[in-house]
């Protein structure tokens, strides 16, 4: 019988260990876990996690939040109806950077939400220093009108001084 | 003609090193048809090799000639017992595999190598070639060695792409 998926959703100050407690738990109560991606942002541990398990919301809850107390972990967990196997391929990458502005993310996905861009992953980073940061993002997607549609659409917010975007082409090989 | 199963990873056989073909007979041009129509039958792959399909001899086919974006290429190639003499440069760059169902990532490739093999009969072929049909005949020369694009992978995260300028 197929159980259900679940999204684990841990937060808290990072330290060396966390994913091996979490992981050592869900593995000793039967779950399997699937995809996931973890981050370091601004010092914090962040996770989303694939779980799958029998024992519904509550069960996996009680299940983790020991686990997520005894490591400082804030838990938040979510039924799902996601799937493995569902990948979706990006064709265009956008690299953005500059110096750090408010603003700079909405207008940047403002733009492209206009031309139909599909963003499937985003990453962004504040570096420089704090007199002086910068600002770093790279995302993909998949562009249903093209490369030049985003191009074009980008120009503008390009040509704003101390803002840099880059719309290169994600061409995957299969082989 | 035939299309023919496709391996897929983790199945062991994809691990084996391929030898080279001594016959350039009638037998291999059959085998090659099949190859070929093998590789048409998958989805948009634009390349293949024969231990891909079970049989473990120094043969791909490479093809970048359709690819939706133009690349240089030198069309439909047939590469019996390739070697590459020469690489230059290095790319980062997306791949999948018709024996990695579901799965991209990113993998280091030479940007221009320099390709010496045989064609179908025997006849001596050299290439030099860059960019995207270089990185397919890199991609289709490793199962030869019993390698696959997982076995290379780099971190989908914070890699260095190479800044292109486009006209």
């Amino acid at each position: 019988m197929a159980e259900d998926w679940y999204m684990v959703n841990l937060v808290g100050v990072d330290r060396p260990g966390i994913v091996a407690h979490v992981s050592a738990a869900l593995f000793q109560a039967g779950c399997n876990l699937g995809e996931a991606a973890m981050m370091r942002l601004g010092g914090n541990f962040s996770i989303m996690l694939m779980v799958q398990g029998s024992g519904g919301k509550a069960g996996l809850v009680r299940l983790l939040e020991p686990v997520a107390e005894s490591l400082g972990l804030r838990l938040h967990v979510d039924r799902i109806e996601g799937h493995l196997h569902r990948h979706l391929e990006p064709d265009v990458r956008v690299t953005v950077f500059g110096a750090d502005r408010a603003g700079i993310v909405a207008r940047v996905t403002g733009v492209l939400a206009e031309v139909g861009f599909n963003i499937l992953d985003l990453q962004s980073d504040v570096g420089g220093t704090e007199a002086e940061p910068i600002y770093v993002m790279t995302l993909e997607g998949q562009a249903p009108e093209g490369i030049e549609a985003v191009r074009s659409a980008l120009a503008a917010v390009g040509g704003d001084a101390g803002i840099e975007v880059e719309v290169t082409p994600i061409e995957t090989l299969v082989g | 003609m035939a299309v023919l199963e496709i391996l897929t990873y983790p199945d062991p056989r994809l691990k084996q090193v391929s030898e080279p073909v001594t016959r350039f007979d009638e037998a291999l041009r059959a085998f090659i048809a099949d190859l070929e129509e093998t590789r048409r039958a998958g989805p948009g792959a634009v390349g293949i090799a024969a231990p891909q399909v079970g049989h473990f001899q120094r043969i791909v086919i490479v093809d970048v000639s359709g690819a939706r974006r133009p690349v240089p290429n030198h069309g439909h190639l047939v590469l019996v017992n390739p070697e590459i003499t020469a690489w230059e440069g290095y790319a980062v760059g997306r791949e999948g595999c018709l024996s990695v169902p579901d799965y991209t990532g990113n993998v280091i490739r030479a940007e221009r190598i320099h390709l010496e093999a045989r064609d179908p009969r025997g006849e001596v072929l050299a290439f030099d070639m860059e960019g995207f049909e270089a990185r397919a005949v890199q991609h289709e020369m490793d199962h030869l060695d019993g390698l696959l694009f997982l076995d290379r992978l780099v971190s989908r995260r914070n890699d260095l792409f190479r800044r292109k300028k486009y006209r």
